[in-house]
């Protein structure tokens, strides 16, 4: 008995005799009868373990015997060869003397440079959509209500013919494109636009624009310790901008003001120079952000609709602003809610961008199954596929968790 | 003592309040409430009336109905040719079906689509439902494959249409249903071993798009069979899209099981429940309650997605459709017959949404409070 303490089992009232000392643990002794858990547990893992791995031998020794049968060479060795194909656009220059390897970085840039911008843009409607859906105004209400049922409910490849049918079949020919703008040129083979000629003065004017974006930072966070400290609010966003824009000004004039632009012109047969976009990149890029903007706009709604209606009249109890009380106490709420499922709309867009092979956008997709059957190696060709969507999957979960821990609760 | 006797003098009475029913103050408050709302509702007016006058001449006014190719050519520009469909929809319906033996896939879609409209009434759930899903498959796939009482035979290569639409998205779901439920049980158990298979499959299928598993299955899974032995194109489609569509619902029906409180399956413990019991009588009766909408939207994803199988090669809803625009002729009226097989998938779609709403809130009448 320890010192100090009453006893409590002899003065027990409950039960006149007292209650028997308690019986000691039993020895701790690993039970593998039966009965037990562990060994139940053991034996079931060990059965499906099993299961898995002969699974996998079987269908592994049916198809090494196969491919021996059908005389289909294995390996990687293919990846250095010529590819032999040529590809209809990238950013990285390519041509068919090339090998495997560059064809497949080139489709996994041209998946990267739809499924970026498709995020960005979709990011942007989406919101407005989202934030149109909870409008006072009826008409925006429904409006924004009838395009999310919409591109909802139909299947994304169905939508992606549409636009191709649209931006390919019902614009007018090259000879008499639209020109909405001086120099810009929207037709059937896509969109040709003006683009800056590097001159050397851009080089200063992106420093002066990296320098304006270092020193509005600077601002941003000197300004977020005055008003921690004294309470008092200091502009923020137009100073920013000024700075931003200023800088990358006075960089621009001091490198002497390069204003040359490489301006497309219409030749006989076709439009020269300029930048462009074919109308496969467009059509995909429209359809993935139309498609996913949908989804975007309803998990912002959830979002900014989780966020009680008290927390509203809280922060206007506190003589907060409606902007600050956006920034300050509603959006911290709802992006809380807002930001996983985004991530895996994210996701979603980018192997949605597979379906690109519909219509011929040379991505990863479309440039494997090219490969496949010029060389025949289904496999390997399927386990890029596989190996880069899994390692950009990962990328973009990962680095969505971490901007997700940024936002979540801050608890003691 | 001389003082004016206290007068009480009522004050004006106020004006009553502004009605807020009927049919002006709600225009008032919907469209016209502060400046930025009337700007709005203007612009937007502006906006629908530049746009709908000509969508309705395009699609009613001078659209053509009939199946008259030369009205269609005629009409171009500034009439839509509806006359594809009424040419067409045949082939778009069925896909490569013997034309003669084309009751048989509407029988069979008939059947197929009664038995999902019945299993969407509550008192219907009963295990006899069960046995009529066992008899409706049975006799769809007779009806379909043909061979038997006197029916003609027809391969599974020249099924096509709404019927492969339909059995693709029932049977994939029937089937990665039960196996979603393993699987999330398996991630939650305690057994390593388990857990990381299961854990390993989702993040696996998760992390590729279906195009890839569909090119695995259309390319890889005849290498995997034993030698001499074929696999049909429709089964290999089958397993790739079950596989992948098993493990978006395993991570539904996860979310369900760990929303579900720890002390209900103490309680279920201490009744002496054994694991299965626990299981099948408290956590998922609760677990998968808990995620109807989700669960839902995982099967309207299912249903639109079946029209990737067009990309290897079968004739599905959309692929039909390509079928179809082979046709010269026809070829030019590719939008119309777009927005009419889009139409299909989106009564279909739209209606398991509205579905899911209404199944939402009858299933939890017992926990909500009003």
């Amino acid at each position: 008995m320890e010192q100090g303490r009453p006893d409590l089992r002899t003065a027990s009232a409950l039960s006149p005799k007292g209650i028997k000392p308690a019986r000691p643990a039993p020895p701790k002794k690993r039970d593998w009868s039966w009965r037990s858990q562990a060994l139940r547990s053991l034996l079931y893992q060990v059965v499906a373990l099993a299961l898995v791995i002969s699974a996998g031998y079987y269908l592994l020794g049916n198809t090494l015997e196969n491919m021996r049968l059908r005389g289909i060479k294995s390996g990687f060795d293919f990846l250095v060869q010529p590819a032999g194909f040529g590809i209809g656009e990238s950013i990285i220059p390519f041509d068919s003397s090339e090998s495997y390897v560059k064809a497949f970085a080139v489709g996994v840039s041209n998946t990267l440079r739809v499924s970026a911008l498709g995020i960005v843009l979709a990011t942007l409607l989406g919101t407005f959509i989202g934030i149109g859906r909870l409008s006072r105004n009826f008409l925006l209400r429904s409006l924004c209500g009838a395009y999310v049922e919409f591109f909802r409910n139909v299947p994304l490849l169905l939508q992606l013919f549409i636009w191709y049918f649209i931006l390919t079949e019902t614009l007018p020919t090259i000879e008499e494109a639209l020109k909405p703008l001086p120099g810009v040129f929207f037709s059937k083979n896509g969109l040709q636009f003006p683009i800056p000629l590097w001159a050397d003065g851009h080089a200063l004017t992106l420093a002066g624009m990296s320098l304006g974006l270092v020193l509005a930072v600077w601002w941003g966070r000197q300004s977020r310790r005055h008003f921690e400290a004294s309470g008092q609010l200091r502009p923020v966003a137009l100073p920013a901008l000024a700075l931003l824009a200023g800088l990358g000004l006075l960089g621009w004039l001091l490198g002497g003001s390069p204003a040359a632009l490489d301006i497309p012109e219409s030749t006989e047969l076709n439009v020269v120079g300029g930048g462009s976009l074919t109308p496969e990149y467009m059509t995909v890029l429209m359809g993935l952000t139309v498609y996913t903007a949908a989804y975007i706009a309803e998990i912002v709604r959830g979002g900014i609709q989780a966020v009680p209606f008290g927390q509203h009249e809280a922060s206007s109890a506190l003589g907060l602003s409606r902007g600050m009380e956006v920034r300050l106490v509603l959006l911290p709420q709802a992006l809380r809610v807002i930001i996983p499922p985004m991530t895996s709309q994210y996701l979603n867009l980018t192997k949605n961008s597979s379906l690109a092979v519909a219509v011929g956008y040379p991505d990863l997709v479309s440039i494997s199954t090219t490969s496949l059957n010029q060389t025949g190696r289904a496999i390997e060709c399927i386990a890029i596929i596989m190996a880069c969507y899994l390692t950009l999957s990962l990328l973009t979960s990962w680095f969505m968790n971490a901007y997700n821990r940024r936002s979540l609760l801050k608890e003691r | 003592m001389s003082s004016q006797p206290f007068v009480f003098e009522p004050i004006a009475s106020r004006a009553p309040p502004r009605p807020v029913g009927g049919l002006l103050p709600w225009v008032r408050r919907n469209l016209f409430d502060g400046w930025t709302n009337i700007l709005t509702t203007l612009l937007l007016l502006l906006l629908l009336a530049l746009a709908l006058p000509p969508m309705f001449q395009w699609g009613l006014m001078h659209a053509v109905f009939g199946a008259d190719n030369a009205a269609c050519r005629a009409a171009e520009h500034h009439g839509a040719c509806w006359g594809v469909v009424a040419e067409k929809y045949r082939l778009i319906f069925f896909g490569r079906y013997p034309y003669e033996q084309q009751w048989r896939p509407m029988v069979a879609c008939a059947l197929m689509v009664g038995a999902i409209a019945a299993s969407c009434y509550r008192p219907f759930w009963r295990a006899w439902l069960l046995g009529l899903w066992a008899l409706v498959l049975a006799l769809f796939f007779v009806l379909m494959k043909g061979g038997l009482v006197g029916l003609v035979a027809v391969e599974t290569a020249r099924w096509g249409g709404f019927p492969l639409t339909v059995m693709l998205a029932t049977l994939s779901l029937l089937i990665a249903f039960p196996l979603a439920i393993l699987v999330a049980l398996g991630r939650q158990s305690h057994m390593a071993g388990i857990r990381t298979l299961c854990v390993l499959y989702v993040e696996l299928v998760r992390g590729v798009p279906l195009i890839s598993v569909l090119f695995m299955a259309s390319f890889m899974l005849p290498l995997f069979m034993p030698q001499g032995s074929t696999i049909d194109v429709l089964l290999r489609v089958l397993i790739g899209m079950t596989l992948f569509t098993a493990a978006y619902l395993a991570e539904v029906v996860r979310g369900g099981l760990q929303a579900l409180p720890k002390g209900q399956i103490e309680a279920a413990q201490s009744l002496g429940l054994g694991y299965w019991q626990t299981t099948r009588k408290v956590v998922l009766p609760q677990a998968l309650r808990l995620v109807v909408p989700a669960t839902m939207n995982t099967f309207i994803g299912a249903f639109k997605d079946t029209s990737l199988v067009t990309i290897v090669s079968l004739y599905d809803l959309t692929g039909a459709l390509q079928l179809a625009l082979g046709d010269a002729d026809w070829r030019k009226f590719f939008f119309e017959g777009q927005l009419f097989v889009a139409a299909i998938y989106f009564v279909f779609c739209y209606a398991m949404s509205r579905y899911s709403l209404w199944i939402e809130r009858h299933l939890n009448t017992g926990t909500r409070r009003e």
